[in-house]
């Protein structure tokens, strides 16, 4: 379980580590602990899988990636966890979840992220998702964003914790 | 134009930054440059844009709850109603889409409740009805996006 120091850990590295030699340092000054207490919760947080990573993250659009099509498909229930797993497991598959269907507006309940530089490579993409799902797949289609409106790190909106 | 060392930071330190009293002196050593060439490396990254930040990636849901929004909205109306949207705290991201529901959100509060409130308050706002597509499972193993740099 999270305490209030893991809390006031990630909220303050959520914007970035600072670009500075010792960034932990400068968080653990911030937070009032030891530099070694911040590195030991990071490492803790990320064992239990409460972080997935720690790294740089890159900005796919920017890096040359115009293509990024959100794909959804219409999976029948019994199949969708097996389905889903197979997806995710492709390497160009950024983010791969289940959600509920909303009938009739929206039938779909598996969401697979795509990225690729050219029209064609996001299609051929797609045709190897739509490969796999062979017969399981009822119905599917392609959103691609057409304009960030906005994006930032994780927040909630609201302090993570009450002093 | 990324150089060398931006491709090799790029690719090599989406995962696994190290947790050390002087990291980027690590990478460097690992790298065979300075720390200050480490240093100024990644500041150009984010500075242009191309990374997004350094830090921890929290998996959906594992603090907080969290939905994806869809709203269909007129195409004269949506900027409008994307400010009025992104002005809200909660909203982590806000992607105009090609589709008949075309702009799609994603909220992030403290507790149902909480995002119960948010919700509430963007359809008074906008008069449009929010779509929840919560996330019901993650299938995603996240190792970092291998990225081809080749014409970067």
């Amino acid at each position: 379980m999270l305490d209030d120091t893991d809390r006031k850990i990630i909220q303050a590295t959520q914007s970035g580590l600072p670009l500075t030699p010792q960034p932990y340092h400068l968080i653990a000054d911030q937070l009032g602990i030891t530099a070694e207490e911040v590195m030991r919760r990071l490492s803790a947080m990320q064992n239990s899988g409460i972080i997935r990573r720690i790294g740089a993250v890159p900005n796919h659009y920017k890096l040359g990636y115009r293509f990024n099509g959100m794909t959804v498909w219409n999976i029948p229930d019994e199949f969708i966890d097996e389905l889903g797993q197979q997806v995710g497991q492709l390497d160009f598959v950024s983010h791969c979840y289940r959600r509920p269907r909303h009938l009739p507006a929206w039938p779909y309940n598996l969401f697979a992220m795509v990225h690729g530089k050219t029209q064609q490579e996001a299609e051929q993409q797609i045709q190897q998702i739509s490969e796999l799902l062979g017969g399981y797949n009822l119905g599917c289609d392609v959103l691609y964003s057409t304009k960030i409106l906005k994006k930032t790190g994780f927040r909630t909106g609201k302090p993570p914790v009450t002093d | 134009m990324l150089s060398p060392l931006h491709k090799q930071l790029l690719n090599d330190y989406q995962r696994d930054f190290p947790l050390s009293s002087r990291p980027y002196q690590d990478i460097a050593d690992t790298l065979g440059v300075t720390e200050a060439e480490v240093l100024s490396a990644f500041t150009e990254l984010n500075a242009d844009g191309f990374i997004s930040r350094i830090g921890p990636v929290i998996p959906p849901n594992h603090i907080g709850v969290s939905t994806l929004v869809a709203m269909s909205v007129p195409e004269a109306q949506l900027q409008v109603v994307a400010d009025k949207i992104s002005a809200h705290p909660e909203v982590n991201h806000n992607y105009e889409r090609e589709h008949q529901l075309n702009l799609w959100f994603v909220l992030i509060a403290t507790d149902a409740e909480h995002l119960r409130q948010v919700i509430e308050a963007i359809e008074l706002e906008t008069s449009y009805p929010a779509i929840q597509l919560p996330l019901l499972d993650d299938f995603f193993i996240d190792l970092g996006f291998k990225l081809d740099l080749n014409n970067a």
